[in-house]
């Protein structure tokens, strides 16, 4: 793979520990250890706790997984059901 | 008992209305609404692009915090934050500072549908926290959303917004605060995306049109749930300070009224109108032909206003106002010099500037400001060019209106134009008004003269003639005109006929004269004959004394002469001591 010479920044964030941020975190550390495995880091924010946060990265909906680096910045949200936009949207995987 | 009984059923509507209002400080929505937008409920505000939902939701939050120590959120999904400070820095909102004091919190939600993907279930509960601490933060009391329908541009699945935002909604009404959302106007719909839906306490629409290349932006209140409220569209501005609307158009005369009189400016003017002048907070038309000093009698009447120490406004719509100074000053009429110390302001304006509403909350907020107590118009014929009659009736009905209601006297002047016009014009406006003074032309005898009538002053004693209008360098004077045979008399015509007056005068001092000159000879030649016929009477009776002394004196003679002849016959000179001794 071409990009694995890069280093992925994710940070996924969640509203509480709902069904959907379970889901979505579930789904983000399975694609990340059979694509990405030792090449990536992952942030959870829960924003609940920290709440001053989301302007940041104009965070809207939850969960909203936001690719920090490499750049530029993408987002994903929703519980990250879908492996092929997961991976297209991160650009993991060509479109 | 009256009084009481009604103040008791104030108190008991005051316990009934439960719905609590939030004053938005905006000038003139708060009487439209009746005292703000409703306390704790999500308003919606909807309009074209242009309108002015950014400017009115922006001011909200700015007058909460300045006028009622209410800081406020603005989230907004259109512009950036500093693009929108820099917007409203030329209204004299410094929005950096109030965000320093932390007073206002602005939140840019930036959301474009290139940058997100969506895959699987979510919710908006990013936003919700979003808001929820910018709310925290600061403490708001007020929220403004503009426009969060933007939203459906950046996320695909509309079923969730949809049932996102009227969670917003709900939340937002938990959350207690009063909240403004701006939504675009939609074909057929009040939004694009039917936010009234969710929307459903308030709902204000913005109107932005443009008829005969004039804009005029209109506020109508489409709902107001548990409220009276206006209905009608209400014309509003946005100028230098923000957002005015025109909530005038009461349709109660209770209007407080008041006998005080105010003077018209020239002695001869409020001569005919009994003496004193026009009623203060009356309304007066001066009418007339073009050219026939109009202007004049406005600024005559500011002068007279500005001399007894009262302020008025002029509003000049068709000479700039440095114009009419200069023209003023050539009748002896000195404005500057009010202009100076603060008593006279001008309010220059050409009529074609903006709409007719524009102009009316343009003038209504001018005379806020300056609080004056006399008000001109100068001239208001020149509005027809930008509206119809029955739109410039409307309009000044409503001036009128509030100016009575601030007990503002204010004087039109209206050009006409012959009989014809004239009739339109004048009827159009010649039941507001409570005076009506008619300058006209008298044309006769190869010239023009100008005569003055009051065709009408409700509620005083005015006088019926017409007078002669002088316009000369002292200023202006009405004259008692000439009624002759050939009707009145105006101009050299008046003259003339005040020099055959004089000469008249003359012949008839002449003929006295010679009179008194004929009866003095007569009885000088009657004292001469009374003194020849005295020294005539005189030498008569010299005559007959004469006569009786010559008898005398030859009495004595003969007498003498008898006694010298006795002596001489007797001899005796005894005889004649004797004699001489008897």
């Amino acid at each position: 793979m071409k990009t694995e010479h890069k280093k992925w920044e994710l940070r996924l964030y969640i509203a509480g520990h709902t069904e959907k941020s379970v889901t979505a975190m579930n789904n983000l550390r399975r694609y990340c250890e059979e694509h990405l495995k030792g090449l990536y880091k992952i942030e959870v924010i829960d924003l609940l706790r920290k709440p001053q946060l989301a302007e940041g990265d104009q965070i809207l909906a939850t969960p909203t997984l936001v690719r920090k680096v490499p750049e530029p910045i993408r987002k994903i949200i929703g519980d990250l059901s879908n492996e092929e936009k997961v991976l297209v949207g991160l650009n993991i995987i060509p479109a | 008992m009256k009084t009481n009984s009604s103040t008791k059923q104030k108190q008991h509507n005051k316990a009934l209305s439960t719905l609590q209002k939030t004053p938005t400080g905006i000038s003139g929505l708060d009487e439209v609404t009746g005292g703000g937008l409703p306390k704790g409920r999500p308003t919606l505000v909807c309009g074209e692009a242009g309108c002015g939902k950014t400017m009115l939701s922006i001011e909200f939050i700015v007058r909460g915090v300045i006028q009622f120590n209410e800081p406020g959120v603005i989230m907004t999904f259109e512009e950036r934050a500093a693009e929108l400070a820099v917007n409203v820095a030329s209204l004299g909102f410094d929005l950096e500072k109030l965000q320093a004091d932390k007073k206002i919190k602005m939140d840019y939600v930036h959301i474009s549908r290139a940058e997100i993907q969506e895959t699987g279930e979510y919710d908006l509960d990013g936003l919700f926290i979003r808001l929820g601490h910018a709310i925290d933060s600061i403490k708001a009391k007020r929220v403004v959303l503009d426009t969060i329908e933007n939203l459906f541009g950046g996320l695909e699945n509309e079923a969730i917004l949809r049932a996102e935002l009227r969670r917003l909604f709900t939340w937002l009404k938990d959350k207690g605060v009063t909240a403004i959302v701006t939504g675009e106007r939609g074909e057929g719909k009040l939004t694009r995306y039917g936010l009234e839906e969710y929307v459903s306490d308030c709902v204000i629409l913005l109107d932005h049109r443009v008829v005969n290349q004039i804009s005029t932006r209109r506020m109508r209140i489409v709902k107001y749930r548990g409220s009276l409220h206006g209905t009608n569209e209400y014309p509003f501005l946005i100028d230098s300070e923000g957002i005015a609307v025109l909530p005038v158009t009461s349709l109660n005369l209770d209007k407080e009224t008041t006998s005080e009189r105010i003077s018209s400016g020239i002695p001869s003017v409020d001569d005919m109108l009994g003496g004193k002048g026009f009623f203060r907070g009356s309304s007066i038309l001066v009418s007339g032909t073009a050219g026939t000093g109009k202007t004049s009698i406005a600024s005559a009447f500011a002068d007279g206003v500005c001399k007894s120490k009262q302020r008025c406004l002029f509003f000049a719509f068709e000479e700039s106002p440095q114009q009419i100074v200069r023209n003023m000053r050539s009748i002896n009429i000195d404005l500057e010099k009010h202009i100076k110390s603060g008593m006279l302001k001008f309010f220059g304006a050409r009529p074609t500037l903006y709409g007719l509403e524009m102009h009316l909350v343009a003038i209504h907020k001018e005379i806020q400001k300056f609080k004056p107590s006399v008000v001109i118009l100068d001239p208001i014929t020149n509005f027809i060019s930008i509206g119809s009659l029955s739109e410039v009736k409307n309009m000044l009905i409503r001036l009128i209106d509030f100016l009575q209601g601030e007990q503002i006297t204010v004087m039109f002047t209206a050009l006409t134009l012959g009989d014809l016009v004239y009739d339109q014009t004048d009827e159009a406006i010649s039941s507001l008004v409570d005076a009506w003074l008619m300058v006209k032309d008298i044309e006769a005898n190869g010239e023009r003269n100008r005569g003055m009538y009051v065709m009408k002053s409700r509620g005083m004693k005015h006088s019926n003639q017409v007078r002669e209008f002088v316009i000369s360098d002292d200023g202006l004077e009405l004259i008692e005109v000439y009624v002759g045979p050939d009707g009145i008399l105006t101009g050299s015509a008046r003259e003339a006929q005040i020099l055959q007056e004089e000469t008249g005068v003359a012949i008839h001092n002449y003929a006295l004269s010679r009179k008194d000159r004929e009866i003095m000879r007569k009885r000088q030649v009657l004292e001469a004959k009374i003194s020849s016929l005295n020294s005539e009477f005189e030498s008569v009776e010299e005559e007959l004394n004469k006569v009786y002394e010559e008898e005398e004196l030859r009495k004595q003679i003969l007498n003498k002469n008898r006694q010298t002849m006795q002596s001489i016959r007797r001899g005796n000179e005894k005889n004649d001591e004797r004699q001489n001794s008897k």
